[in-house]
């Protein structure tokens, strides 16, 4: 069991830099989820941390120890990766026991921890094949056993579930989820899938470019966002976006208007926006709603397209006055195409973000 | 039942035509050809008609048989010496050309050995192709796994990111686009026995200690000089096939590999060996069949010579279809060498199948 620190980390393939100093605490059988967009450096930075990687700049301490210059075996970790990296050659019984044969293990206990990592798996009937006889989801579990094995302070996993098809993600995502609780280990795992991070983590870490956008709960990330990338970046469809004036601010209240949204008055804390100022208002497709009567609402448009999902009804709609928004209502709604539409939202649910 | 292949495909079949009839021409229909002359007295140029002759050949060829000599004795039973000391036998000649034993008729001494007082002779009927069979096999047994083996660690060394390493690539790659016959005629100087750079490179590594040697003029060293020389030509060739096997490999795997606490040589023993083993079947098949093959090295750098220490099969069967004109006898010697590479290749197979 280890905590995990990154202070100041960077990392630079000749003079590109892709890992702009970030420092991240996680704590002793935490588990972390880095997510991010493609290129945002979030592999890199796990990369980093098992060792495959070597870090230009910055520390890295794995339980209290400096490893920057420690080789992968030693760092006390084991490593999951997307395309799973169980040999093709060993059998599964093979696989699992691999770093226990390296090491020299004596039979008898290399064959019990092999039992043990198969019982919380579930998998004893497989010990026996070879990888080509295993679908995706049991192959990722061999590589996981072979995580276990090793008995390791801290788990990497690399997006271990994005080769898998949609159901079976879904069963792996709850079995990892189940693991660490069995477990107790930390766990650092990389996704680009915010589903996985919003109900596997503890604790989330946005990246963008190689720098931190934001870390902290998973609920405190959907309800605070820091700025508008985390806002657009998690919750699904994306939030809505509209350049806005500020009319008035006072700590608690900001009025704010634009062409074809009458004045509200938000209910924002923080300071930092200044009255005859731009900004922009942030609103989530599920905090839209809809008016029965037309005319009545803050938002008016035509229907653009509509996605009907059974429990959920998503609708583009282009407002009147330039501009769209997404909104995601509730129940199954048979909208018509074309016909005119009015959305409102409670004002406490809106965000409020600095333009940059 | 036509397949898809072969029906309402005539264009295809008139495109595929042209390649289809040269190699049946000069591939297929030879081929063919070989079984049937090696069975008849055929040659280049006769007037005498052609007749079937059953397995003749083969028994002219493959003829064996072991004698055993005893020494000479005096009227009072001792051991006749010779002018050396050694004990005085009756020459074989006096078995083979025996009406006593018809069966060893026209054979010829090829080795003997001693066994108490007697001796032991090994007589065969075609001693140079017996020669040829051996130096042929010897030079397989050593030529492929030394190439393979070679061009597998030259690929290990350039399958690495550094600066550079295509100019290697591109080096060692090098003797497989010259033609066979350039470099025979390149190594007939390198190995030369008076002036050649060999000797004197050895001679100038040692400050004149070297003694040197006559490489392909001497029956003892002409056959290992052939064998260098065409590995060092092949192995190329076999390396970029094993750097295609390894660019295979997933890089994954070695990062889990390294993760796990494998060494250098444990990743190469689990991760690389393994993932190689198609690759392996693959070089060693067609490395043994080259060797098989091997001609234009002999032709031009030795002719078969020095004593017929660098004989080898493809040679005598072309020595002996063209430059005898007994197109029956080199053919037998083609049947003989498909028939040992087939049953190499299919003994191959079985030792690396899937188990």
């Amino acid at each position: 069991m280890a905590e995990v620190k990154l202070t100041d980390v960077r990392k630079s393939y000749g003079k590109v830099e892709v890992i702009k100093g970030v420092d991240i605490a996680i704590n002793d059988g935490e588990f972390v989820v880095f997510v991010g967009p493609s290129g945002c450096g979030k592999s890199t930075l796990l990369r980093m941390i098992a060792g495959l990687e070597d870090i230009t700049s910055g520390t890295l301490e794995i339980g209290g120890r400096l490893v920057n210059e420690v080789q992968p075996k030693d760092r006390g970790i084991a490593m999951v990766f997307q395309t799973y990296a169980i040999f093709p050659h060993m059998s599964v019984r093979e696989n699992v026991a691999f770093g226990l044969t390296i090491a020299g293990m004596p039979k008898a206990e290399k064959e019990r921890k092999v039992m043990e990592a198969a019982r919380i798996l579930q998998m004893e009937h497989l010990l026996d094949r070879r990888p080509s006889q295993l679908s995706g989801g049991q192959r990722q579990r061999v590589a996981i056993g072979r995580a276990i094995v090793r008995d390791p302070a801290v788990f990497l996993f690399d997006e271990p579930l994005s080769n898998l098809d949609a159901a079976l993600r879904m069963d792996m995502r709850m079995e990892i989820g189940k693991l660490h609780q069995e477990l107790g280990a930390t766990m650092v795992y990389v996704t680009h899938d915010q589903v996985e991070a919003m109900t596997l983590a503890d604790k989330i870490v946005v990246l963008k470019d190689g720098t931190v956008q934001q870390v902290g709960a998973p609920m405190d990330l959907y309800h605070k966002p820091a700025n508008m990338f985390v806002a657009g970046f998690i919750g699904s469809p994306s939030m809505n976006f509209m350049d806005v004036q500020v009319v008035e601010a006072r700590p608690g209240a900001v009025t704010v208007r634009a062409p074809g949204l009458d004045p509200v008055t938000l209910p924002i804390e923080e300071g930092g926006f200044a009255a005859h100022s731009t900004a922009r208002l942030g609103i989530r497709p599920q905090y839209l709603e809809v008016y029965e009567d037309a005319a009545a609402g803050a938002l008016h448009g035509e229907v653009a397209l509509v996605e009907r999902l059974g429990t959920e009804t998503v609708v583009d709609v282009t407002l009147t006055r330039g501009g769209k928004v997404v909104a995601a209502l509730a129940e199954d709604r048979p909208l018509q195409l074309g016909s005119q539409i009015a959305l409102g939202f409670a004002p406490e649910r809106a965000h409020l973000f600095a333009k940059t | 039942m036509a397949s898809k292949l072969t029906r309402s495909n005539g264009a295809g079949w008139a495109f595929a035509l042209p390649g289809f009839g040269l190699i049946a021409l000069f591939i297929v229909l030879p081929f063919f050809f070989a079984f049937g002359l090696s069975l008849t007295n055929q040659r280049l140029i006769s007037p005498n008609p052609t007749e079937y002759v059953g397995f003749a050949n083969y028994r002219d060829l493959l003829g064996l048989a072991v004698i055993t000599l005893e020494p000479e004795r005096d009227e009072a039973g001792q051991l006749v010496r010779e002018a050396d000391g050694g004990i005085a036998y009756p020459r074989v000649r006096t078995v083979t050309r025996s009406d006593d034993y018809p069966q060893y008729r026209g054979m010829r001494e090829w080795f003997r050995w001693q066994s108490g007082d007697n001796a032991r002779v090994v007589i065969a009927s075609d001693v140079v192709f017996m020669k040829a069979l051996v130096n042929t096999l010897t030079f397989v047994v050593v030529v492929a796994p030394v190439q393979a083996g070679l061009a597998l660690v030259l690929a290990l060394l350039i399958n690495q990111k550094l600066r550079g390493v295509n100019v290697f690539r591109a080096i060692y790659f090098m003797p497989v686009v010259v033609s066979i016959v350039v470099v025979s005629l390149l190594w007939r100087f390198i190995y030369d026995g008076n002036d050649g750079l060999l000797n004197n490179m050895l001679v100038g590594l040692t400050f004149g200690l070297f003694e040197p040697v006559d490489w392909l003029g001497n029956p003892d060293t002409a056959l290992g000089a052939i064998m260098a020389m065409s590995v060092w030509q092949g192995v190329g060739f076999h390396m970029v096939i094993w750097l295609a096997g390894l660019q295979t490999i997933s890089p994954t795997l070695y990062e889990a590999a390294d993760i796990e606490g494998a060494s250098k040589w444990q990743a190469f023993r689990y991760v690389t060996w393994p993932g190689l083993r198609n690759t392996a079947i693959l070089i060693l098949i067609v490395i043994t069949m080259q060797a098989f093959a091997l001609f234009a090295q002999v032709d031009v750098m030795t002719n078969g010579g020095p004593l017929d220490s660098t004989q080898v099969l493809v040679f005598q069967a072309v020595e002996r279809g063209y430059g005898r004109q007994d197109i029956s006898g080199g053919s037998t010697i083609s049947v003989i060498l498909f028939l040992i590479v087939l049953a190499i290749s299919l003994l191959q197979r079985w030792l690396t199948r899937e188990r």
